[in-house]
């Protein structure tokens, strides 16, 4: 399975693997919304350290996760990006809306 | 430029065939012993592009993807991606990042991925015709420590 869900309290980590490319990226994004619906978290958490490859369809994922959670004011963390995705990350400017470690 | 090796395939415009061509692509630039972060590169890029063509060219059917991919002389690849879809009507407005014309989750940074990862881009494309991406990265020589 490409995403796992842990909950502890009121944050929701969203453990990713495989490769996202825009084949991948709409099944994951069901099933972070999903958790994310579901359990109203103060923080999501997307761990990316099992994740081989990813291209601008994972900025897209990481993008839209950001607009929903702003809606409720819950904050992003992004965690365990490879060279290959801090790259694209960075390309991006994704640490303007997340936190990157 | 001299051609050292070739290689070209056509495959239908199915999200699935996405990892199929980065993964031929990887296998034939293998060849010129890159690095992790050069082979990553010309996988993403490639990634985009084809990306494109099942996303943007071919909105409202499945069409046909052409890839082209060279080794020239002096350690340099080649990749040509080409579609006979929908066309780019203003190829400049399309390259700026954050352009897209689909709502939803697209990035619009699939251009600027292209250009910052690779070392040439060139885009042409016909309105009703298709769009063909050609791009070259130069593989920096391996300095071998010890023989
Ligand atoms: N092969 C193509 N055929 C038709 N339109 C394309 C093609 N490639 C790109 N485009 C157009 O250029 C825009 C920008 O592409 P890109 O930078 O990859 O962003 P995105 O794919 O996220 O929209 C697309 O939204 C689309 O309108
Ligand atoms: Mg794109």
């Amino acid at each position: 399975m490409a995403v796992e869900i842990t909950v502890k309290g009121e944050v929701v980590t969203a453990y990713l693997a495989g490769e996202i490319d825009h084949h991948s990226a709409a099944g994951m994004r069901e099933k972070i919304d999903s958790a994310v619906d579901s359990n109203m978290p103060s923080l999501l958490v997307l761990d990316f350290g099992g994740v081989s490859f990813m291209d601008s369809s994972g900025i897209g994922l990481v993008m839209g996760r950001y607009r929903n959670l702003q809606k409720t004011g819950a904050s992003l963390h992004i965690t365990g990006a490879s060279p290959q995705i801090a790259k694209i990350m960075q390309l991006a400017g994704m640490n303007r809306l997340a936190k990157i470690n | 430029m001299q051609t050292i090796n070739k290689f070209s395939m056509n495959f239908l415009a199915r999200s699935s065939n996405e990892g199929f061509a980065r993964a031929c692509i990887a296998a034939f630039a293998a060849g010129l012993d890159p690095t992790l972060e050069e082979l990553n590169d010309i996988k993403t890029a490639v990634s985009e592009a084809v990306t494109n063509c099942i996303v943007h060219a071919y909105a409202e059917k499945i069409g046909k993807v052409y890839i082209m991919a060279e080794i020239l002389e002096g350690g340099i690849i080649k990749i040509k991606i080409r579609d006979n879809g929908c066309g780019i009507e203003n190829v400049d407005m399309a390259m700026q990042p954050l352009f897209t014309t689909v709502g939803g989750e697209r990035a619009g940074l699939g251009f600027a991925v292209m250009q910052s990862f690779m070392d040439g881009i060139r885009v042409t494309s016909k309105v009703g015709r298709g769009t063909t991406v050609t791009m070259l990265k130069k593989i920096s020589p391996r300095i071998t420590v010890n023989g």
